[in-house]
């Protein structure tokens, strides 16, 4: 089963824009993706209340997964490189 | 037509359809859902319609803290999860409306449980379930309506969170049913520039979508008005306008007099798209909005950084910084308590650093860090000073972090009765009309029905004003104004008279001032300043300038 786990690299934590942010990407995956923290209940990464839930902060480490399947391990990799990310720094360049 | 009355708090005409605000939905008591497979349809439609409708405004409000948790919140109300979930409760029997609200309580147990950052979502997720409950229910979503075009914004009263994602493109006037001259909806008004009129009760009986006019200054709402009359208003807005271009330069008297004319800020956000013509610094740059909405107080850096571009933007120009007014009005979580019976009297402002005095001592070497490194004139001043050893103190604690020049706010009477002695432990004072005229007419701010009392041209406020402006004069210190009363052209002229050197308000009420203090010589003011303390009431003060 394909699985990643990074450490959330916003230093807003997994809030508002990167929260919001993340969840487009894997609404926009071909497969359903899991995030969870810890050993907790893995949850629908394309959830918005359930991914602001998990309270993720920036350092805290996620574990991204998905079915066995076509593109499983592409979308898995493509989400856990987002996470990595610094998206408030994109913010800051942008505006 | 009908002509509705109430008090004319920002000038301006505009015409438009009438909208209002809906008020949040009531539950009603659950019904038996006969068509099971329609009502989900229908708890799925709200939820996308309040999407959209959240997409919609995060887009035109685009990459502002506004417009992001806007987008966040859509796409909350766009969650599949959420969706199953109001899908589980109607067909386990609930109507659309019950399984919205349940499906959302669930989340917001989650997010209080969180705390933190979580914990202050929870109004998002309330103000999500109110609008698609009202949807589910077949009534107009709560809110700022969007009807798609320019209207005229109707309300009992507005609070901050209503008028946060307003656009200023399609509101052309604000009118409400409560509130009063010193009210939030004056104040956004007149930042925004925009028509209002406060304390017109008979505006909730006008239905959505009838044409009015709006006169911001006399107070005047027409409603059922004929296309020539709309015509009539925007010829007489766009000569209004015209009039206002034409002044340009410093604040002067006709005999060139100067007075400051000042901009009140909150961030460096307020400062994009320039100060305008002749705005010779900023005469209140509140600092709450680095702390609010937050559960831990800003870090240093992050406090530096945000005082730094403002200072940066305003190159050699003054810029007066207050120092963290919290409490009453505008609580804090991590430092205000929530426990008291009567904020307005109880711990807030300069209050708060007597008890907690790690606070303002980071923000004000965070304040002369930013000082140190850029050009600007950089004033200091606390807010809710009493006594003259509270403003003393304060002085001490600025210059011990390395600033030069310390004031303080005059909102308490008793600090206002004791200028003179105030003025020989700080350099200068500035006047907040607004809290001054609450404590002395011991008037809530909030209280629309007490808006007679709030008139800043009560002579009681200005009585009070004149000991101040005797007491600069005399020890040949700065007292400037820096509440909602400096940004009213009459009382700009009544304040010059009384010996005011500097008058603080929203950027585009300078104009209008600058126009009214270049109709007079100093010592007419000063004879017009005589006669509107010398005034029975309010009205007749007013009725000097006339």
């Amino acid at each position: 089963m394909p699985s990643r786990t990074v450490t959330i690299g916003s230093t807003s934590g997994l809030h508002a824009r990167p929260a919001a942010l993340f969840v487009a990407a894997a609404a926009a995956q071909p497969v359903p993706v899991t995030i969870r923290t810890g050993e907790k209940k893995p949850v629908p990464a394309r959830s918005m209340l359930s991914v602001l839930s998990l309270g993720a902060k920036h350092g805290t480490e996620v574990t991204l997964e998905a079915a066995d399947g076509d593109g499983a391990q592409e979308a898995v990799d493509a989400l856990a490189d987002l996470l990595e990310q610094n998206l408030d720094a994109e913010e800051s360049t942008a505006s | 037509m009908t002509s509705l009355k109430g008090i004319g708090v920002s000038p301006g005409f505009a015409a438009g359809p009438v909208y209002s605000v809906a008020p949040p939905p009531e539950l009603p008591p659950p019904t038996a859902v006969s068509d099971v497979d329609s009502e989900v349809a229908r708890g799925r439609a709200a939820l996308a319609d309040v999407s959209a409708d959240l997409e919609r405004r995060a887009r035109a409000a685009g990459d502002s803290p506004a417009g992001q948790i806007l987008n966040a919140q859509s796409m909350m109300a766009a969650d599949p999860a959420l969706a199953d979930a109001v899908e589980e409760e109607i067909r386990g029997g609930a109507d659309a409306a019950h399984a919205i609200d349940a499906a959302i309580a669930v989340h917001r147990a989650a997010f209080e449980a969180a705390g933190g950052y979580l914990a202050e979502r929870v109004a998002d997720l309330d103000d999500l379930r109110d609008r698609a409950v009202a949807v589910a229910l077949g009534r107009s979503m709560p809110g700022i309506p969007s009807p798609g075009h320019p209207f005229v914004l109707v309300a009992n009263d507005l609070s901050p969170a209503d008028t946060a994602g307003l656009d200023p493109r399609s509101v052309v006037a604000l009118v409400t049913a409560a509130g009063g001259p010193t009210s939030h909806t004056a104040i956004l008004a007149r930042g925004l520039g925009l028509p209002a009129v406060v304390r017109c009760p008979d505006i909730l009986t006008v239905v959505d979508g009838m044409p009015v006019t709006v006169d911001g200054s006399t107070g005047e709402v027409r409603v059922g008005v004929t296309a020539e009359e709309v015509a009539e208003s925007t010829a007489r807005e766009t000569a209004r306008r015209a009039a206002l271009a034409a002044s340009s330069g410093p604040g002067r008297t006709a005999d060139g007099h100067g007075v400051q004319l000042l901009a009140n800020v909150g961030s460096a956000k307020d400062l994009a798209g320039g100060l305008g013509d002749g705005v010779e610094g900023i005469g209140l740059f509140r600092t709450e909005l680095l702390y609010l909405d937050r559960a831990e107080e800003p870090s240093f850096d992050e406090q530096v950084e945000a005082y730094r571009a403002v200072f940066e933007a305003m190159g050699s120009r003054k810029v007066v910084v207050r120092t963290l007014d919290a409490g009453a009005d505008k609580p804090l979580p991590f430092i205000t308590p929530d426990d008291e019976p009567n904020p307005a009297l109880g711990v807030r402002g300069i209050r708060i650093a007597e008890k907690r005095p790690a606070v303002l001592r980071s923000q004000l070497k965070a304040i002369a860090e930013a000082a140190r490194t850029t050009d600007a004139d950089v004033w200091v001043m606390a807010p809710m000073i009493s006594t003259p050893a509270e403003g003393a103190r304060f002085a001490e604690e600025c210059r011990a972090a390395g600033i030069a020049t310390a004031g303080v706010m005059i909102e308490v009477p008793a600090a206002a009765l004791r200028s003179a002695a105030m003025l020989r432990g700080v350099d200068f004072l500035s006047i907040g009309t607004n809290d001054l005229s609450q404590y002395t007419f011991a008037a809530d701010r909030m209280c629309g029905e007490l808006a007679e009392l709030l008139d800043p041209w009560q002579p009681a406020l200005l009585e009070l004003i004149a000991t101040c402006a005797a007491a600069g004069k005399a020890a040949g210190r700065s007292v400037g104004v820096c509440g909602e009363a400096a940004s009213d052209p009459g009382l700009a002229v009544v304040l010059t008279g009384l010996g005011i050197s500097s008058l603080s308000m929203s950027p585009r009420s300078v104009p209008a001032v600058r126009e009214s203090l270049a109709r007079y010589t100093l010592a007419e003011c000063a004879e017009i300043a005589k006669a509107a303390l010398a005034a029975e009431d309010a009205a007749a003060a007013r009725s000097v300038l006339s």
